[in-house]
């Protein structure tokens, strides 16, 4: 099952060289603990910024400095000039009809937070049902039931087999017996790498009339997200996992949605006119964007962005395809090792959690570290998934451009050791 | 940081000290950390002198939690628990003899934390400051 994220006139991807991506990511030419090259693979949590963001933010603050919007001199018309050209570049990226449609934001959690408080606590009633799925980070679990709760609407779940992949086949039963209004669902699982099949749920939900709203974190960053093409109505990503800094992502969302949402918080940058007893608010995008922004950090992201796309993300998206189905192959061969999550063979995200009969995943984490191999241990932010799959935590291992089929034979090797020091080789 | 897997600790991993149940324990609790998903159960019994005769534990998580766990048990048998009332994070830390960063600083503490709440929880009196709710760490009566 595919959803059709690639634009049409996309050119043919040359292959990717990731020893010559890696040259621009300073950190990770000499690691901490062996000063030899990082093997970071911990991407899916947040990835490293070449040197093209980290000048960015250099630029801003050395040379188009001032707070955004409406100062007169020229140092805030360049950091205003640069700033909206991040919002330009957030809309080319995700082909967006408008830049209006672009809500800066801290992350993927404060853009699902917006359309939680905004649109769901002004038109989510009781009798209204809210769709989302079992492999939930809780960014996008929490806000739904935190709005639920404050509404009187019903959260409901589209389940996962035990391999974490996603069970359409009882869609039509989640819309029973009330009125399907939103169905907010992540695009590809932090935690298993499930790729979800929009191309099934966006119909399924516009043919109730609800709303989708997608969980980019894991997708925007690593392939071709076209929100027209797909469909949907809203699409939250985080700037940080697509090499920018921490602080900035976007809410993407139809202008005439958006147009009708209210501001969900208030103050400075958001207003029009204000007098002692009432305001009216600005205009889309600024409505939503209520205070300083950070101004350095959205202009990285779209420093960010640029880099991404000068990469080509179809070029990005086909490496990480072979990389994580080396490691997938590497990492079956591992004696005692269990993969969790769609199959090998099946589409997935870059992400590959794993656990080893006799060892804890912090353990794991933790002498891999020693030998400069990063990898995440816990739950990922998934508890409920956790436990639906049976399992206290996993390691997880993830991709990004910057990944060599070096950096895998040493988390393959990585593991070997863990073995010898737990007694299991 | 190797020498956070040093066989001194993979040994009591491997083989913990008092692990199991009491038939009639004084007091008993256990916690988790939720952020590994380690848990312990323990089970203490102490004499009129309020002195630990014995501890057990069962549970379950990472080579540090259930190593430190192990090593707690040994180290509490014979104490008082105006003693053990006084163990501190870095008596635990001395007892592992390793460096462990924050995150698995917590892993470290998890058995002090549980047998620190069942004891004060026995007695009925408060939590000393700056235990109850250690970071993370949940616990619950059993």
């Amino acid at each position: 099952m595919t959803d059709a994220p690639t634009r049409a006139a996309a050119p043919v991807a040359s292959p990717l060289d990731p020893e010559r991506v890696s040259a621009d990511f300073p950190i990770l030419a000499v690691g901490p603990n062996t000063g030899r090259r990082l093997a970071y693979l911990d991407s899916a949590a947040s990835a490293m910024k070449p040197s093209q963001v980290i000048d960015s933010l250099r630029a801003t603050y050395e040379s188009a400095y001032a707070n955004v919007h409406r100062g007169v001199y020229a140092h805030a018309a360049a950091a205003t000039e640069n700033f909206e050209a991040a919002r330009e570049a957030v809309r080319d990226l995700l082909n967006a009809r408008s830049p209006r449609e672009v809500i800066f934001t801290r992350g993927t959690t404060e853009a699902i937070n917006l359309v939680a408080y905004s649109w769901g606590r002004t038109n989510l009633e009781a009798g209204d049902i809210v769709v989302t799925t079992e492999l939930e980070h809780h960014s996008n679990l929490v806000p739904w039931q935190q709005a639920c709760a404050a509404t009187g609407a019903e959260l409901r779940f589209i389940p996962v087999d035990d391999d974490g992949v996603i069970d359409v086949s009882g869609l039509d039963a989640l819309a029973e017996g009330g009125r399907l209004r939103m169905v907010a669902v992540v695009h590809v699982s932090n935690s298993l790498g499930t790729h979800v099949p929009l191309d099934v749920i966006v119909p399924w939900a516009k043919s109730h009339d609800a709303l989708v709203l997608v969980d980019g974190a894991q997708s925007v960053p690593h392939r071709s997200v076209d929100v027209q093409a797909l469909g949907i109505d809203f699409l939250a990503f985080s700037g940080h996992k697509l090499m920018g800094p921490t602080g900035a992502g976007a809410l993407w969302g139809r202008e005439e949605l958006l147009a009708e949402m209210p501001p969900w918080q208030f103050g400075g940058e958001m207003i029009r006119r204000v007098e002692y007893e009432t305001s009216t608010f600005n205009d889309l995008p600024w409505k939503f964007e209520a205070g300083t922004p950070a101004i350095a950090e959205v202009t990285a992201m779209g420093a960010a962005i640029r880099y991404l796309q000068e990469l080509g993300i179809d070029a990005v998206h086909q490496h990480e395809v072979e990389m994580t189905r080396y490691a997938h192959e590497r990492l079956l061969d591992v004696p005692g090792l269990r993969v969790l999550g769609p199959e090998l063979g099946v589409e997935r995200g870059g992400v590959l959690s794993f656990l080893i009969e006799g060892t804890h995943p912090h353990d794991i984490a933790t002498l891999l570290d020693t030998y400069d191999v990063n990898v995440r241990a816990g739950h990922h932010c998934t508890q409920p998934l956790m436990k639906r799959l049976g399992v206290h935590a996993t390691a997880r291992a993830s991709v990004y451009a910057y990944t060599t089929r070096e950096d895998i034979d040493r988390l393959i090797d990585g593991l070997a050791e863990v073995r010898r020091v737990f007694g299991l080789a | 940081m190797d020498d956070l897997y040093r066989e001194f600790i993979l040994e009591h991993y491997r083989n913990p000290q008092n692990y199991g149940t009491l038939e009639h324990p004084t007091f008993e609790a256990e916690g988790q950390n939720p952020l590994c998903g380690d848990e312990l159960h323990v089970q203490v019994e102490v004499d009129d002198a309020k002195v630990i005769t014995a501890v057990r534990f069962t549970g379950q998580g990472c080579a540090i939690s259930q190593a430190a766990m192990s090593i707690l048990s040994d180290e509490i048998i014979g104490k008082s628990l105006e003693d053990v009332a006084k163990l501190s994070r870095e008596d635990i830390v001395e007892l592992l003899g390793i460096e462990l960063t924050p995150v698995r600083l917590k892993c470290a503490l998890l058995g002090l934390v549980v047998v620190k709440m069942g004891m004060h929880d026995h007695a009925g009196t408060a939590a000393p400051a700056g235990w109850e709710g250690v970071d993370e760490i949940s616990w619950a009566r059993t």
